[in-house]
């Protein structure tokens, strides 16, 4: 067996081999390589890093389409200056998150990033940005962390904190007159940071917790957690899920005869598009959000006509906050002007920016969390129809952010 | 396998110093990215020693990587750094440990059972994960400080150094096919091989077949480890995806492109794949698309990955066998 | 847990573990007759739901959406056979396990291309979508009844041409022993088309009588694949009674973990895997050597 020639052949074929991948790979590396930047009053570059395809892809879509919304409407200027968009694919994958956003920020040389939905990715991100100091805004995913305990100078959230919508849902749940409700979510930050804040909400209110259902995210077989709903008999039932699980679990639930027995409350999340899919199980659900989509505003009018001449879709939640995104940057950029380094200048600008949002009027905590009123929605003929405020200027408590 | 030469030697150390030579020439993201190739070659060299040598299709291979990835984020202390030399070894040993279970289990299989049972106990730990609280949950875990490899108070090694971690990616590569192309010239790669070409030949001669399957498995499992403990010191994240079947899937495309019966072969596949993911993203959004293809393409017309792709293209003389004729011990049946 | 409570959640599972086998069997069929490992059997399951909402939805017709949803997917079947799969018999499994890993990419783009990302929901027509009460507060959807009724009458059908005609006959061949059928010499080359466009249309078929209590979204199918690889290594592969058992085993396992361990219900189902591989490493019904 050992023949040295035969040795040598092997190496030579191995080292062939070798060579023959390495060129396919520096070829896929060259076609890679981001564009030298063209000196002309240089565009900004804005990384766009959203789930465009996935569960929640849809999101992405409408996210991406209020920021361009907004950007369109100042003729395809920031600040005055001319926006270059760097689309990325995030799939709602925390896993390849963080080589996600070094392809935008090391490799792209963005100038600043928007996204995303998943609180998992949008974790990874966040990281990303405190190591590089690059702005961050996210238009979407709620963990409580990002404008808490991780809470930095350039990170900015146009949405909310899981703790927001859910915490005034509380005290409503209480002063339509239940006492003992049980709460249901899948097992992960959105689902129990949300469920917290609802019971610490209710239970300050003098409301009890009888029990406390969950199941792995993104689960849906629902049919043994809602036989025990039955069987314990609650006053009412507070759940988060969103997409796909939000449609099932309230079909789910009007199937098996609870609708109309046992009130069920949430977080707009349940009912927020996905009202079409869950038809007329959903109708009679008293959910709270930060948007309602019949709000009774002209900033809302104006969006809600425009993005649908620009869309054929109807505006939702998700395009508001990417379209507000975009706001916030712009009263960032228009402070700095031209000046793309000035960042500190930059963020104290957006930190102070007052929006005119589609959602009524948007301030930012010292957290860089958003300042807005919650409003009680009801869903009738298929729209998350406003019932009232629920709770005006809710901040968030944003606890461990040593800015706040 | 012929003994390592000294030849052999000269070539793998030039190979390093002149890949060593990278972080002077290119942009810190294409460290990175190399260092990520690295890393991915790590694991599919290492999936390779059980698919290639062992003939043992596993699909349980990024629960091995995944493992190690959590190992060390769970023993790293909150704000501290974590020690190289003790998190290492416990990640790469807890892997094996698991590769004894599963390979115990596992290997009173064969063929289309052990793919499928190996594919279940890698589903199994990926719900460990997944579902219960002690891991962070469907949410992931961060890692906040990389390991440090220190004598007293002088820091050696810091892993947070991108070009520091490039080489130490650098060495885990070659040193897990150094380790392989050593142990396929030994006895124990004879036997090895011997079992995976005729499994009843193998018996007759002695070889107790099971046991040498077992310590391939478990071996393999470790390298595998290896790069899942450098995967996470890397992105400073871990999540139950790490561990999923996609991504042994995606290794065995790797080792299957490299071609099975090279020891480097997989690290190829892994550059190939990898850089095919960078480009294919950067330019069409329905890039999985082209990928399915490319992967569908690959296995009914190259299924000797490079090789005939390189015999295809008219390049290079007639590649021997195609690698990918592996005769599973005794099919099912 | 009163007896009452135990026994709707004794029905939840029993109708689980239905619906389980109803994809499982067609992996089964797949796997033993024509040895082909097939990873893209989940996202037929995925394909067929989607197939019954754009169908149903388009027609306004419950029965197309779900007869067409079977019947494309066959068609779908028959092609892919002819076109790839075909290629790969006599190939390690390696081979296959790539081609298919392919395969659930190019599928699912294409799903994505064709029907969009958004979940959808199959509206059922009138007399399905009632309920009956079971308690004062619970009632029982009829159609979950139904759906089991079908699987149950499915898997009758199944068990029925597997026993009594000359296909059931090769397929009894097939998993006994495949080479030796080769070997005899049976025609296999149609009889292996039509199998695995039964197998993906089974497992279609299954999206589609489910698509109405499961919703329609991407990724529906990748929990199902896992799940029905364990079915099928619990029951032995490619025995269909096997089969049977081992969904119901698992329906029963994943209902009651959920409602007394809820965070280890995801691991329970592989630790009874486990224990059954250490007993029986062919299976429950699996032949003694592999």
């Amino acid at each position: 067996m050992t023949n040295i020639k035969s040795t040598a052949q092997t190496l030579a074929m191995t080292r062939r081999n070798f060579l023959g991948a390495t060129a396919a790979g520096a070829a896929g590396l060259a076609l890679g390589f981001p564009k030298p930047a063209i000196a002309q009053g240089a565009a900004l570059k804005v990384g766009l890093m959203l789930p465009f395809s996935g569960t929640y892809a849809r999101l992405g879509q409408f996210i991406e389409n209020g920021f361009n919304l907004y950007v369109e409407q100042k003729s395809g200027m920031l600040g005055g200056r001319k926006v270059e968009f760097i689309r990325l694919d995030d799939e709602s994958k925390p896993e390849t998150a963080t080589d996600n956003m070094n392809r935008l920020v090391s490799r792209d040389k963005a100038d600043v990033v928007i996204g995303t939905v998943h609180s998992g990715v949008a974790m990874a991100m966040v990281k990303v940005a405190r190591d590089s100091g690059v702005p961050l805004i996210i238009p979407n995913a709620g963990a409580d962390e990002a404008t808490g305990p991780l809470c930095a100078p350039n990170i900015f959230r146009t949405s909310f904190s899981n703790w927001q919508p859910a915490h005034p849902m509380g005290k409503v749940v209480y002063d339509e007159g239940h006492r003992n409700v049980l709460t249901i979510t899948w097992r992960y930050t959105a689902g129990q940071q949300m469920v917290g804040a609802f019971t610490e909400g209710f239970e300050a209110a003098g409301g009890k917790v009888v029990e406390a259902l969950t199941l792995p995210f993104p689960e849906v077989e629902f049919q043994a957690l809602i036989t025990q709903i039955a069987t314990l008999k609650p006053d009412a039932v507070f759940a988060f899920f969103a997409g796909g699980g939000a449609v099932k679990f309230v079909t789910d639930y009007a199937a098996a005869g609870l609708k109309g027995k046992i009130p069920l409350y949430g977080t707009g999340f349940l009912t927020d598009g996905t009202l079409k899919a869950q038809g007329d199980a959903a109708t009679g659900i008293r959910t709270t959000l930060h948007y309602a989509d019949d709000l009774d505003n002209p900033a809302n009018k104006a969006f809600l006509s425009a993005f649908q001449a620009k869309t054929g879709e109807a505006g939702d939640i998700y395009a508001v906050q990417g379209f507000d995104a975009a706001a916030l940057l712009e009263a960032g950029l228009v402070a700095t002007g031209d000046d793309a380094s000035a960042r500190e200048a930059l963020f104290a600008a957006m930190a102070g920016a007052k929006i005119d949002s589609p959602r009524g009027p948007l301030t930012f905590s010292p957290a860089h969390n958003p300042i807005q009123n919650i409003y009680l929605r009801e869903v009738r003929d298929g729209r998350n129809a406003f019932v009232s405020v629920a709770g005006e200027a809710v901040r968030d408590p944003a606890r461990g952010c040593r800015m706040a | 396998m012929q003994p390592l030469s000294s030849r052999t030697h000269l070539a793998l150390l030039a190979a390093v110093v002149a890949a060593a030579m990278l972080p002077a020439l290119v942009p810190d993201y294409y460290v990175q990215f190399a260092a990520k190739v690295l890393i991915l070659g790590t694991l599919a060299m290492a999936l390779n020693l059980a698919v290639g040598f062992g003939g043992l299709v596993s699909l349980c291979h990024a629960a091995f990587f995944g493992l190690a990835g959590y190992a060390l984020v769970l023993l790293a202390p909150e704000y501290d750094a974590p020690s190289l030399l003790l998190t290492l070894p416990l990640a790469v040993a807890i892997a094996a440990a698991a590769a004894l279970v599963i390979g115990l289990l596992s290997l009173r299989t064969r063929g289309v059972y052990f793919i499928m049972v190996t594919l279940a106990f890698g589903e199994m730990l990926f719900f460990l994960f997944h579902d219960t609280p002690f891991g962070g949950g469907s949410d992931g875990l961060f890692l906040y400080v990389k390991p440090v490899l220190s004598v007293g108070e002088t820091i050696l090694v810091d892993l947070d150094n991108p070009v520091t971690f490039y080489l130490a990616a650098l060495a885990a590569a070659a040193g897990t096919w150094w380790l392989i192309r050593h142990l396929l010239s030994t006895p124990f790669g004879d036997a090895l091989t011997a079992a995976r070409d005729n499994e009843r030949r193998a018996l007759a001669l002695g070889i107790p077949v099971i046991r040498v399957r077992l310590i391939a498995f478990v071996l393999s499992a470790a390298l595998a480890g290896l790069a899942g403990y450098l995967s996470a010191a890397q992105f400073g994240f871990v999540a139950p995806q790490m561990l999923g079947w996609h991504l042994s899937a995606t290794a065995l495309v790797m080792v299957v492109l490299g071609g099975t019966r090279r020891v480097a072969g997989p690290l190829a596949g892994a550059l190939v794949v990898t850089g095919l993911e960078e480009g294919l993203k950067y330019f069409i959004d329905d890039w999985k698309l082209v990928y399915g293809l490319i992967i569908i393409a690959l296995v009914l017309v190259a299924p000797g990955g490079l090789q005939d792709l390189a015999r295809l293209a008219g390049l290079g003389r007639r590649a021997g066998t195609p690698a990918l004729n592996l005769k599973e011990a005794n099919n099912v049946g | 847990m009163d007896i009452g409570t135990f026994a709707i959640q004794l029905l939840n599972a029993v109708q689980y573990g239905l619906v389980l086998f109803l994809v499982a069997s067609g992996l089964t069929l797949v796997f033993g007759i024509l040895g082909v490992i097939n990873l893209a059997h989940g996202v037929f399951y995925m394909l067929g739901a989607y197939l019954a909402w754009w169908l149903t939805v388009a027609t306004g017709n419950f029965a197309v959406g779900i007869l067409g949803a079977f019947a494309i997917s066959f068609l779908v079947g028959m092609a892919l056979e002819s076109v790839f799969i075909r290629r790969l018999y006599g190939r390690d499994h390696l081979s296959q396990v790539l081609l298919s890993f392919g395969l659930i990419l190019v599928v699912d783009e294409l799903r994505q291309m064709l029907f969009g990302r958004d979940v959808q929901s199959v509206p059922l027509p009138e007399w399905l979508s009632g309920s009956l009460p079971l308690t004062d507060v619970l009632n029982y959807p009829v159609y979950r009844i139904v759906v089991s009724l079908f699987c149950l009458a499915i898997a009758v059908a199944i068990f029925l041409v597997i026993r009594r005609t000359r296909i059931g006959m090769v397929v009894r061949a097939g998993a006994e022993n495949r080479e030796m059928t080769r070997a005899l010499g049976i025609p296999f080359d149609s009889v292996n088309r039509y199998v695995f466009a039964i197998g993906i249309a089974l497992a279609a078929l299954a999206g589609a009588v489910i698509a109405p209590i499961s919703t329609v979204f991407p990724g529906m199918g990748d929990g199902m694949l896992i799940l029905s690889f364990v079915v099928v290594v619990l029951g032995g592969i490619g025995s269909v009674p096997g089969a049977a058992i081992g969904a119901l085993l698992i329906g029963l396992i994943d209902t009651f973990g959920k409602v007394f361990m809820p965070e280890l219900a995801g691991i329970l189902v592989y630790v009874l895997m486990a224990a059954v591989l250490i007993v029986r490493p062919t299976g429950i019904l699996g032949k003694r050597e592999v």
